[in-house]
């Protein structure tokens, strides 16, 4: 394109931008890039601010990482990770240690971290969590070679910092490498911010917007917007209208990358091709081939340009053959240079004396991403909206998460809506209560607000990109010296969760890596039942099978699931995954505040509680307060997170009640629906322990009452044809995927022989980044499932009912030594 | 089997009423035209059936999720109302069989309005079981029937099922015994029908019966046999109805005091909706020589023992939860009295358990405005009762992450004031066309237990 238009100029930008990362890697170690992470080799993995398993980069693959050392297979140790942090996020939330530490002081905790193991002096103002960081500075430096600080910060100070740091801890080679760069952020904001200066000086003629949307996410969109008004030809590839679309002159509709020949290089050296998967459904044509014909180049057809390309310079001299054995890899590993050693040259007191001069006053407004929206690009997404934020289990908006203590101070109430004021931004949004927020602090996602996205994204909460702002050339997603106004309107939230805390119940079985070290049981009590034969585990026990009269047989397969809670993070892919799979019905905000959400999946999260038995216990308190006590989350409380499906109970509460059999057990251990016999008296639901069934109280399919995801052509596209639309009035729940147990079976069949073990993977399954979720079969003694249900912390969720549910879960293991005492343990 | 009885046996018959009078006042309501009262009475039931018929329309029209429910609280208003109206249906039973079979003479006033009271307190009852049912259309399928989706069963395990076959032979031996009774009374009025339209219906109606010694056996003999079949009904269905709840495994539910505790209350609250009927009927009817205070002393002290066991109960519940040491059970039972609910679980208790005990004063028992005060107390904390098992019990189990809270909408509320319609639209139509009382039966104690008997009997002029 420079060469038929030499004037042409490709700026990138990135709606969250990392720029102040890059910026400090050429500073520190002349290399505008940001590197790639291997947490699996941290033993020690230090967070100022980075939630690296929920947003921060690249977090799918940073969570792969992460769990490959907290995952206790047989072994007996995992990493320690350490967290410092503003707003209660999914790594925090992870965390052995987390700490509050409001956003304005990350400079100034990695200063002092520095300080610590660098043995600098370097001044920087003290933290409210000076203490904690002089411990986690002698955790890094015991691990040297194996430890990691990241910081999510977008300032180039606090990068150039943490650059330091990691220098100086060795983790440069070992758990960062610049050489093998990541490639998944290269926006520059310095050349973005001139290019509006440019624009609206009337200096750029014509414009054109790849995979963009500034006029939604650029921090100061009021002077994009007015700086585009005065360029002559504006040009979108957006594939609708949205908000910078419908300001431009033309809009060539993208293809969807479905549609799409294309190639990427997500990390240095590492290649990869995508090719369509479907016909255009629509007008579309593919970006890169319309810009092929503006530069009337011989070739216009994308994917014979890809491949010309890739012989030529990717794969050199590669075959038609070579060409074929890629495409079918999907990814092309270049041998690449060798590393190269590159020292840290940075200016640390330069740093250190930008952080120490910054303001850090008043209350602050972080903004951060939603593990489920994001950026906010795929907003539109019903499923999306649907999932509940990982922490605060709300759905269909954004919020200002504040402390119960802050709020408390400032007279405001869960749904206040508050009207927040930070340099030009002013965004009004309600109140959430978090437990574990900074105090003096709010919280808001971005990704809400949109305008132009479509129906489903369209004025569902508040935009807080105008938040964001320019600090030494990068844009940091913070904002200091807030006034903070309450109106007096009042917001519901939608929640999927609205108890926080297990009351003192062995729910989720925690232990530390301490005790589980001393005993692999620890944690995991099991509770016994007095019967007239003395005490019995509950799974001994048993109502129905005699002698003469066995119980259910299940001769060829007996399926079940096992979830280990010490690798679930709690990101909630796993529910997205159901609802694509089982045609799941998003139902709306409306129905969520009604306590009527469809997900087959879902994940408790609990907050720990200042008070426990032993507490109540010690002080003498009484059982009514008690209970009333421990619905309150502490300040700062520990999380769990607890995936929970049909339990697939052998002795199933649900099966008994059913008036009319529509819900029967298979002789593999599947608790079955027959939606088309099921008559929707609930009584199957009320009698469910694990509360997973759900009824459709609307027919949720066709209806304008609910325009999501099953109410046009379009969407009804994305519906699995395996799995039955219920109607309504019927009863539905997890069938563990039994459309692919079915599948499976029977291409083992035909090839005449069983299914070997993991070749059948539920949805979740598949999905979770983790592999928290185990799928097989109890009858193979050799599969994944046996193994882990064999394991000492193997428990089944409330074994005391005596449902015999075919789920497991293992226990989730702390490697918090300090105060990492299980709150939630039998008594 | 008519004697004389001794004068300190209470007057079931007051005013010195004859034979003729007897048939006179019972005959009357059907003769002549109605009041002001009744009409007003019919229009306001009449456009609250009219009521439910739109609410439930629209439920069935929609989908249950006009309602409140959730996905913890499948259950709310639908299954309290159920299990009130089928719980209040039990003193009709109760008076006619059980207090037959004692040879206990003051039910015959009362009898027929109660069993009245009981078949339209079932259909009421059974409307909600359909109602509340997801798919309504297909209501028919929990019945055991022939049908070709293969070889399709009902589960024989299911309470629900149990339910089905409790609740439906309570309406039909209720039905078939009611109706028994009314035959001797419908040829009266046939007799003394002085127009065609009444002279045809009533000659239906009355099967043909003339009175003959033979007819009278049988009748008595089919009596007797029908309060054979019914009484054990008034023990087995609310038993029955109570393993709705009892065989689940939900704390607060899953409990072996339900039977017993379920029936007592039934039977507390269907006297208590006697009472609410009967002070009207025989105030808008003058009936009240055949109804007497007499009565209503009786059927107090029944409100006060059985409102005694029901609290007993209450209290058992608490200490079980405390003695078995299961903490999910304590917690339901703490929760119930201190959580969210409490002012559901505290205005049971003071209707059902405190208000009561006033009836130890003879004075409140023969006082009409406190009795049919107390009556309605009583319906009240019995709604209630059903409201805080159900609710409470429900919206906290097991796991906190799916404790919710529930409200019901507009449309709940509505179905339950359209069935309060349904059932007064049936009682007054039944006080209108029915004779109100057994009068054939109750003319069998006129020699025994009427003040003019018993005038006869003090003055010894024989």
């Amino acid at each position: 394109m420079a060469a038929k238009f030499p004037t042409t100029k490709h700026i990138s930008y990135d709606a969250v931008s990392a720029y102040g990362m890059i910026k400090a890697n050429q500073l520190s170690f002349c290399k505008a890039a940001i590197p790639t992470y291997h947490f699996e080799n941290a033993d020690v993995i230090v967070s100022i601010g980075a939630d690296f398993i929920g947003n921060w980069l690249s977090p799918v693959e940073y969570a792969k990482q992460y769990v490959q050392n907290r995952k206790l297979n047989g072994k007996k140790t995992m990493s320690r990770h350490i967290h410092f942090e503003a707003n209660l996020s999914l790594t925090g939330s992870n965390a052995d240690n987390r700490y509050k530490l409001k956003v304005s002081q990350y400079g100034a905790a990695l200063v002092a971290l520095y300080n610590k193991i660098a043995g600098g002096s370097l001044s920087a103002p003290a933290t409210t969590q000076d203490a904690a960081l002089t411990a986690a500075a002698n955790e890094l430096m015991n691990a040297r070679g194996k430890a990691v600080v990241v910081c999510g910060s977008n300032d180039v100070n606090d990068q150039l910092i943490c650059n330091a740091i990691n220098n100086a801890l060795g983790s440069y080679g070992s758990t960062i490498d610049l050489n093998k760069h990541s490639n998944i952020r290269q926006g520059n904001d310095e050349e973005m911010a001139a290019l509006v200066a440019e624009m609206n000086a009337g200096e750029v003629g014509a414009v054109i917007f790849y995979n963009s949307n500034p006029s939604y996410t650029y921090p100061d969109a009021g002077a994009f917007d007015a700086a585009l008004a005065k360029v002559d030809l504006k040009i979108s590839f957006a594939d609708r209208e949205d908000e910078t679309a419908a300001k431009c002159d033309y809009i060539l509709p993208d293809s969807h990358y479905l549609e799409s020949w294309n190639d990427a290089e997500p990390v240095k050296g590492v290649f990869s091709l995508q090719q369509p998967a479907i016909k255009n459904l629509f007008d579309t044509k593919q970006a890169q081939e319309v810009m092929l014909s503006w530069i009337d180049a011989p070739v216009t057809d994308y994917h014979e340009y890809i491949k010309a390309n890739w012989k030529a310079n990717v794969a050199s001299g590669a075959t038609e053959q070579d060409w074929f054995k890629i495409l079918q890899d999907g990814v092309y590993n270049y041998a690449g240079e060798d590393a190269v050693a590159m020292a840290f040259a940075g200016n640390v007191n330069d740093a250190a004396a930008k952080i120490a001069a910054r303001n850090q006053g008043g209350d602050e407004v972080v903004v951060y991403e939603k593990t489920g929206l994001g950026n906010g690009n795929q907003a539109n997404n019903p499923w999306l909206q649907e999932l509940p934020d990982p922490i605060s289990k709300v759905c269909w908006d954004n919020y200002f998460a504040v402390s119960p203590k802050f709020a408390k101070d400032k007279g405001w109430k869960h749904g206040d809506v508050i009207e927040v004021k930070a340099g030009s931004a002013t965004v009004k949004a309600p109140v959430c209560l978090q437990p574990g927020q900074a105090d003096n602090t709010l919280a808001i996602a971005m990704g809400y607000g949109r305008t132009a996205a479509g129906t489903a994204a369209n004025g569902v909460g508040a935009n807080a990109y105008p938040f964001l702002s320019m600090m030494d050339g990068a844009v940091v997603s913070y904002a200091v010296g807030a006034t903070v106004n309450k109106t007096v309107e009042e917001y519901a939230l939608a929640s999927t969760q609205t108890h926080h805390t297990m009351m003192g119940r062995a729910i989720v079985k925690e232990t530390t890596l301490d005790e589980y070290k001393h005993d692999p049981t620890a944690g995991n009590h099991i509770h016994m039942l007095a019967t007239h034969k003395g005490k019995m585990k509950p799974s001994d026990v048993n109502l129905w099978a005699t002698e003469e009269l066995p119980g259910h047989e299940k001769p060829n397969h007996f399926w079940g699931m096992s979830i280990d809670l010490n690798s679930c993070i709690g990101c909630g892919s796993c529910v997205v995954a159901c609802n694509a799979e089982n045609n799941v019905p998003v139902v709306g905000k409306d129905e969520i505040m009604r306590a009527r959400e469809m997900h087959w999946i879902r994940i408790d999260r609990y907050y720990t509680s200042d008070m426990d038995k032993e507490t109540a216990h010690e002080k003498g308190i009484g059982k009514l307060d008690m209970y009333g006590l421990m619905e309150e989350p502490a300040e700062n409380p520990k999380v769990v997170f607890q995936p929970v499906m049909c339990q697939h109970c052998s002795h199933a509460p649900c099966e008994t009640v059913c008036p009319v059999v529509a819900t029967t057990h298979s002789s593999e251990g599947l608790n079955m629906m027959a939606y088309n016999r099921c008559v929707g008296t609930r009584y199957c639901a009320n009698n469910c322990p694990y509360k997973v069934r759900r009824f459709n109280w609307f027919k949720y399919s066709d209806n304008e009452q609910f325009p999501f995801n099953m109410n046009d052509s379009l969407g009804k596209m994305v519906l699995n044809p395996d799995v039955t639309v219920r109607s309504r009035g019927v009863m539905e729940k997890c069938s563990m995927c039994v459309q692919r147990i079915q599948y499976g079976k029977l291409e083992a069949k035909k090839q005449s022989r069983r299914p070997m073990d993991g070749e059948i993977k539920t949805a979740c399954q598949q999905t979770c980044p983790t592999n928290a979720i185990t799928f097989g079969d109890y009858n193979d003694a050799n599969s994944a499932l046996s193994k882990q249900s064999k394991d000492e912390r193997m428990y089944h969720l409330l074994d005391e009912v005596g449902a015999r549910p075919s789920v497991n879960y293992l226990t989730k293991v702390v490697n918090a030594p300090a105060e990492g005492k299980p709150k939630a343990t039998h008594h | 089997m008519s004697h004389v009885e001794s004068a300190l046996r209470p007057t079931l018959i007051e005013g010195d009423r004859t034979y003729h009078d007897i048939t006179e006042d019972v005959c009357r309501p059907i003769e002549s035209k109605p009041n002001k009262w009744w009409w007003i009475a019919f229009i306001v039931s009449a456009a609250a059936f009219l009521w439910w018929i739109i609410v439930v329309g629209y439920t069935v029209g929609t989908g249950l999720g006009v309602w409140g429910l959730n996905k913890t609280v499948g259950w709310a208003w639908d299954i309290t109302n159920f299990v009130w109206w089928v719980g209040i249906g039990h003193a009709g039973t109760l008076i006619s069989a059980i207090l037959l079979l004692f040879r206990q003479k003051w039910r015959l006033s009362i009898n027929r309005s109660a069993e009245a009271m009981t078949i339209f307190a079932v259909i009421c009852a059974a409307s909600f079981i359909v109602s509340h049912m997801g798919r309504p259309w297909v209501a028919y399928w929990p019945l055991p029937l022939a049908n070709q989706f293969g070889s399709l069963w009902v589960n024989f395990n299911s309470p629900l099922v149990w339910d089905v076959f409790a609740i439906s032979t309570y309406f039909s031996v209720s039905l078939v015994f009611w109706y028994t009774g009314l035959i001797p009374d419908f040829a009266v009025v046939r007799d003394r029908a002085k127009t065609k339209a009444r002279k045809f219906w009533y000659t239906i109606l009355s099967f043909g019966w003339v009175g003959t010694a033979k007819n009278w056996q049988r009748f008595e003999e089919v009596s007797l046999v029908l309060a054979g079949i019914s009484t054990p009904l008034v023990l087995s269905v609310h038993s029955v109805v109570s393993m709705d709840f009892a065989t689940s495994v939900i704390p607060g539910w899953h409990t072996t005091i339900f039977p017993p505790y379920f029936v007592a209350g039934a039977i507390f609250s269907g006297f208590a909706m006697v009472e609410t009927l009967l002070i009207i009927t025989r105030k808008v009817l003058n009936l009240e020589n055949s109804i007497t205070m007499c009565h209503i002393d009786m059927m107090n002290r029944i409100i006060l023992l059985t409102g005694s066991i029901v609290g007993v109960a209450y209290l058992t519940e608490f200490f079980i939860a405390w003695y078995s040491g299961v903490e999910y059970e304590q917690y339901a039972f703490i929760n119930r009295a201190t959580g969210p609910y409490w002012w559901a679980y505290w205005s049971m208790m003071t209707c059902n358990v405190i208000s009561p005990q006033l009836f130890w004063s003879a004075k409140l028992r023969t006082n009409l405005f406190a009795t049919f005060f107390l009556s309605i107390i009583v319906n009240i904390g019995m709604w209630f009762e059903r409201f805080v098992i159900i609710v409470t019990s429900l919206h906290r189990d097991y796991v906190p992450s799916s404790w919710t809270m529930y409200s019901p909408t507009w449309v709940e509320m509505g179905i339950f004031i359209g069935s309060l319609g349904l059932f007064f639209t049936c009682f007054l139509l039944f006080a209108r066309f029915f004779p109100v009382i057994a009068m054939s039966e109750l003319k069998t104690i006129i020699k025994s237990s009427s003040s003019q008997a018993k005038k006869g009997g003090h003055h010894g002029s024989h």
